[in-house]
């Protein structure tokens, strides 16, 4: 009986969320509603299948619009301060190419590589790559060395200097550790298929997706369109490409 | 998983240092007096039992909440049962919607009286997301949950917004 009220506890905020799950609805009694939106089960591991990434469309970014960056840090419990040693998951850059004057505006943020430089620096082990291509820091195991700060091409990475209170339960982050995007993990662990900044952008200049599925938009368009890595002369296989740089 | 780490390490033994040198009753004397941690154990729960028998969860939840924490941290496994969300969503104190705070907040509580160091919320979020979410793997019959929910009638549509 308990089960059943759980479940239409939950299915009432699975409706509202407009979640299309039909396959997860021959999950058997005792599983909520809430749970059948994951794209894998929640007791299945990440699979080396998948390759999350993403797609930037610099010629649909426009400059001066920070919403991928409001996004972000709403969805990750970041507070926006103006200090330079805050966090900063995502920023903007602006570019311009000093011949023709061409100018491209573009979020960077944590390049999820292949062959991530902080990874191999890290003496404890905490900054890791996930099977799924998503690289993550392990805050259980960083002792806040900052060598991966150093290692990453792309300054990507930020220390926490100060104490933090009221973090989003999904994003749990604190003092003395060192910190990145996520590829939003909790949302793909959830089964969002979707990253808080490409949810934001409504130029939809990123896409998300899985690049190993020949069938997702984003590997077809990878396939048919040209882009780049950011320091692709670094050889460390982005999972985030640009468009029109 | 489970390798020792420098860091956890490090907090077992000041942990260890902390019984050892001036015993259990050291924080629950500075907070007057050693009382037992029962009420607030009592105070925030939800539902009408735990993820696991509670003689069990008294002595092992450290290590069902380390495993799990690996599981998910590295693999992505996000189990429900050992989620420290979880219990946080449950044992939240209806005073102050939290587990720690005061000696009368279930982790808080009890960490006092033990004299264990918690290390946990300097990192994770002490405080449910939705007021009203229950641990959907705890039984919620019974009027403590059907209190609470009448209490907190007004969280319930925080609920569906916070599920959107």
């Amino acid at each position: 009986m308990s089960e059943k009220q759980t479940t239409n506890e939950s299915r009432r905020g699975f409706v509202a969320g407009g979640v299309a799950a039909a396959a997860g609805l021959a999950i058997a009694p005792g599983v909520t509603l809430l749970d059948m939106a994951h794209a894998r089960p929640e007791n299945e591991a990440a699979s080396g299948k998948n390759r999350w990434g993403l797609l930037i469309d610099t010629t649909k970014c426009k400059t001066g619009c920070t919403d991928c960056v409001t996004a972000c840090f709403t969805e990750n419990g970041v507070k926006q301060g103006d200090k330079e040693t805050d966090p900063q998951w995502i920023r903007k850059v602006e570019l311009k190419d000093l011949h023709s004057n061409k100018t491209a505006s573009l979020p960077m943020m944590c390049q999820h590589c292949a062959h991530p430089p902080c990874v191999d620096v890290c003496p404890t082990g905490a900054s890791f790559k996930r099977v799924d291509g998503i690289v993550l820091v392990d805050r259980h195991i960083c002792i806040g060395c900052r060598y991966c700060m150093m290692a990453c091409p792309y300054k990507a990475r930020s220390f926490v200097h100060e104490p933090l209170t009221d973090q989003n339960p999904d994003v749990p982050r604190g003092m003395g550790c060192v910190e990145a995007c996520t590829l939003c993990v909790h949302k793909i662990d959830r089964g969002d298929n979707n990253t808080a900044c490409a949810e934001a952008c409504k130029e939809g200049a990123i896409l998300f997706g899985d690049l190993n599925d020949p069938e997702s938009e984003i590997a077809k368009r990878v396939a048919t369109y040209a882009s780049t890595q950011v320091r692709a002369d670094l050889g460390l296989n982005t999972g985030v490409r640009y468009q029109g740089i | 998983m489970g390798i020792p780490t420098i860091k956890t390490m490090g907090t077992w033994l000041a942990s260890l240092a902390v019984v050892l040198a001036v015993g259990a009753s050291s924080l629950a004397v500075a907070d007057g007096g050693a009382k037992s941690p029962r009420e607030a154990m009592l105070e925030g729960v939800k539902g009408d039992k735990c993820v696991a028998p509670t003689d069990d969860m008294r002595r092992n939840h450290m290590k069902y909440l380390k495993h799990h924490r690996d599981e998910t941290m590295h693999q992505g496994i996000r189990t429900q049962q050992f989620s420290l969300k979880g219990c946080v969503e449950c044992h939240a104190s209806p005073k102050n919607n939290s587990v720690v705070g005061t000696n009368q907040n279930f982790c808080q509580g009890c960490h006092a009286y033990t004299g264990v160091k918690l290390d946990c919320f300097e990192c994770h979020a002490t405080k449910p997301k939705a007021t009203a979410a229950f641990h959907p793997i705890a039984g919620q019959t019974g009027g403590l949950a059907a209190n609470m929910r009448k209490e907190m009638g007004s969280a319930q549509s925080n609920v569906a917004g916070a599920a959107q």
